[in-house]
């Protein structure tokens, strides 16, 4: 990140002039707007009672009651999906990463028949549309299930599996630039001194990398953390995740938006939160990795 | 290129010197060097390989079979005795007089059209917002948190977020609108109807500009800083810096950029989905969706998998168009 140091070197030497200066503010001021705005709403939306809500929408709410963050865990068994979500998504970042920095570092550091063909297969699989792939996922997991006994259908391990191929293109094509960007000085050196393969790449790749891998990992968490398709149809009661467990508030003949919010804004936090401290990780992966 | 013959030579001759630890390694001595070394990217990228293979290309494989075969609910656990059907599946879905033709061909024209706005709205935020913050100033780290909140705000909480704002009665839009500037005679649907159209596209937008903006952002970082002082001394203004300098640098990061966001866009499930339920209004009607409500809601299979055939060769087609296009660009220009 040698880059990272000189950003904060004014560009020029002159003050940009007035016209940029308050086209950049009417830019800014209108962007965070947009983006702030279902944010406002949702924070507030959960501190109001429910009569707010159901009727004439109210900028700032007439009483201020944390009812609802207790409501929301009653209404529906959102403990038992958060759960179910976290599992689902920390298993599947896990293997995600670990599959990604193995098949990036073959690529990066090896020479060998089919590597274009890898690359661009696997980059490739991003342009599928989800729904071609999920009917027959559906049936390859229910007749594996008949067949061995492994369930996959319905399971969160099907979901993991699943879950973890999404992330999987966009990780190693990242980490293969960011591997690249690791001379391979450093890697022959520590061959040179009696490690093998795995030993260079865990010893001296993998540390190297680190920011590339918290941006990889990010990423993958928040793929799983966020998919809706998959988990609505390969989920059942017991295993079903937040991204199908949160539309039970509104499903029901009263729709308790006051407590939808108060969910939203929970199963949020830790992604929000977490993404916005690793932000700058995924910046540098990106600009060492990706988009070179 | 050199690096990656040498590993091997180096390697037989420390584990010669080494004795001990040389020995432990070559627990496989039957397999000769050349061979292993040879193996081992394989065997690195046998995971990945396998686990696309079981969840990507073997289904592929299995839909683009299924989309030949009368396959309704009769068949569903006995899919391997589903009637053969060879093209009357594509024959069905590209009839547009019939009506499923035509309800898919409509799909498309608003998928299309949704898709270049949204594409086109996410670039242009994404960039705006990348280029003002590209110097330094107070409140610049802040602004970027606040930027790519919404890409790190889980799908259906936002959008969930978003069907509230949108609701008639009770919802932010309306009230703005019709209760407080009065630009309504009375309140709008937003969720059924034609406005459906405008708000799928503000959700879109609104979720998809930070990764824009985050890719731009990146990009920049790449460009050196010098061209900018060399600019500044030959005297061009910040505006011609960006038009000049930063646009022109941006290219490559374009050309991925705006074919993820396409690929992605186009794609969309999620949020017709979370805003709109499992039937989206017709002027919102995103293939995805369509897609999925042919297959499930109907329960024909065959069918629905012949329109996602049909669907990705579209996206491989104009994949490869815009890769041709663009890179017969960049060559000419000679920006490389």
């Amino acid at each position: 990140m040698p880059n990272k140091a000189l950003a904060g070197k004014a560009r020029s030497p002159l003050a940009p002039p007035a016209s940029f200066r308050w086209t950049r503010r009417i830019i800014l001021a209108f962007l965070t707007t947009f983006a702030l705005l279902p944010v406002y709403v949702m924070v507030s939306s959960s501190l109001k009672p429910l009569e707010d809500v159901t009727d004439t929408f109210q900028w700032i709410p007439s009483e201020i009651t944390i009812r609802p963050y207790f409501d929301i865990w009653d209404t529906v068994p959102l403990a038992h999906y958060f759960m179910n979500s976290l599992l689902v998504a920390g298993a599947a970042t896990v293997l995600s990463v670990t599959i990604a920095v193995f098949s990036a570092y073959a690529v990066s550091r090896y020479r060998f028949r089919g590597k274009r063909v890898f690359t661009v297969t696997v980059l490739s699989t991003q342009m599928f549309p989800g729904i071609l792939f999920l009917l027959p996922l559906f049936l390859i997991f229910v007749n594996i299930g008949n067949s061995t006994g492994v369930a996959l259908y319905g399971s969160r391990g099907g979901l993991i599996l699943t879950y973890l191929t999404f992330s999987l293109p966009f990780s190693i094509w990242m980490l293969i630039g960011y591997f690249d960007s690791i001379p391979r000085d450093l890697d022959e050196a520590a061959k040179v001194d009696g490690c093998g393969p795995f030993g260079a790449l865990f010893r001296v790749v993998v540390p190297a990398a680190i920011p590339g891998i918290v941006a990889v990992a990010v990423y993958a968490f928040m793929t799983a953390w966020g998919e809706v398709l998959f988990a609505s149809v390969m989920t059942n009661d017991e295993t079903r995740t937040l991204a199908v467990g949160l539309q039970g508030y509104a499903t029901q003949n009263d729709v308790y938006w006051n407590q939808i919010m108060a969910a939203s804004l929970v199963v949020s936090v830790p992604v929000v939160v977490g993404f916005l401290l690793l932000q700058r990780y995924l910046v540098a992966g990106l600009t060492a990795g990706a988009v070179k | 290129m050199t690096s990656t013959v040498t590993p091997p030579v180096r390697k037989s001759g420390s584990g010669a010197d080494q004795g001990d630890g040389g020995a432990r390694r070559r627990r496989l001595p039957r397999i000769p060097d050349r061979i292993r070394q040879g193996g081992l990217p394989y065997l690195l990228l046998l995971p990945a390989v396998l686990l696309e293979l079981l969840v990507h290309i073997v289904p592929m494989v299995i839909g683009i079979v299924m989309s030949f075969r009368e396959l309704t609910q009769l068949y569903i656990n006995n899919w391997g005795n589903a009637p053969w059907r060879a093209f009357d599946n594509y024959k069905i879905a590209v009839d547009f007089d019939a009506p499923l033709g035509e309800a898919l061909l409509h799909s498309f024209y608003v998928t299309c059209l949704f898709t270049v706005i949204t594409v086109g709205l996410s670039w242009l935020f994404g960039m705006a917002a990348a280029v003002m913050l590209q110097e330094n100033f107070r409140g610049r780290g802040l602004l970027r948190a606040v930027f790519l909140t919404p890409y790190a705000l889980p799908v259906y909480a936002a959008v969930i977020t978003w069907a509230f704002m949108f609701q008639r009665d009770n919802g932010m839009i309306n009230h703005v609108l019709h209760d407080q500037l009065g630009l309504t005679d009375e309140p709008s649907f937003w969720l059924i109807g034609d406005n459906s159209f405008i708000a799928l596209v503000v959700v879109a937008v609104w979720k998809s500009w930070p990764f824009a903006f985050l890719m731009l952002m990146a990009g920049l970082q790449n460009i050196p800083r010098e061209l900018y002082e060399a600019a500044s001394i030959d005297g061009a203004g910040i505006w011609q810096q960006i038009r000049k300098i930063t646009l022109p640098s941006l290219r490559p990061v374009n050309q991925v950029l705006v074919l993820v966001l396409f690929l992605w866009t186009f794609n969309d499930f999620n949020t017709p989905y979370v805003l709109f339920g499992e039937s989206a209004p017709e002027a919102a009607d995103l293939i995805s969706i369509h897609i999925y409500q042919s297959s499930f809601v109907t329960w024909n299979f065959g069918t629905g998998s012949a329109m996602s055939v049909l669907l990705l060769l579209f996206l491989l087609l104009v994949t490869a168009v815009y890769l041709v296009a663009t890179s017969r660009g960049r060559k000419g220009s000679g920006a490389e």
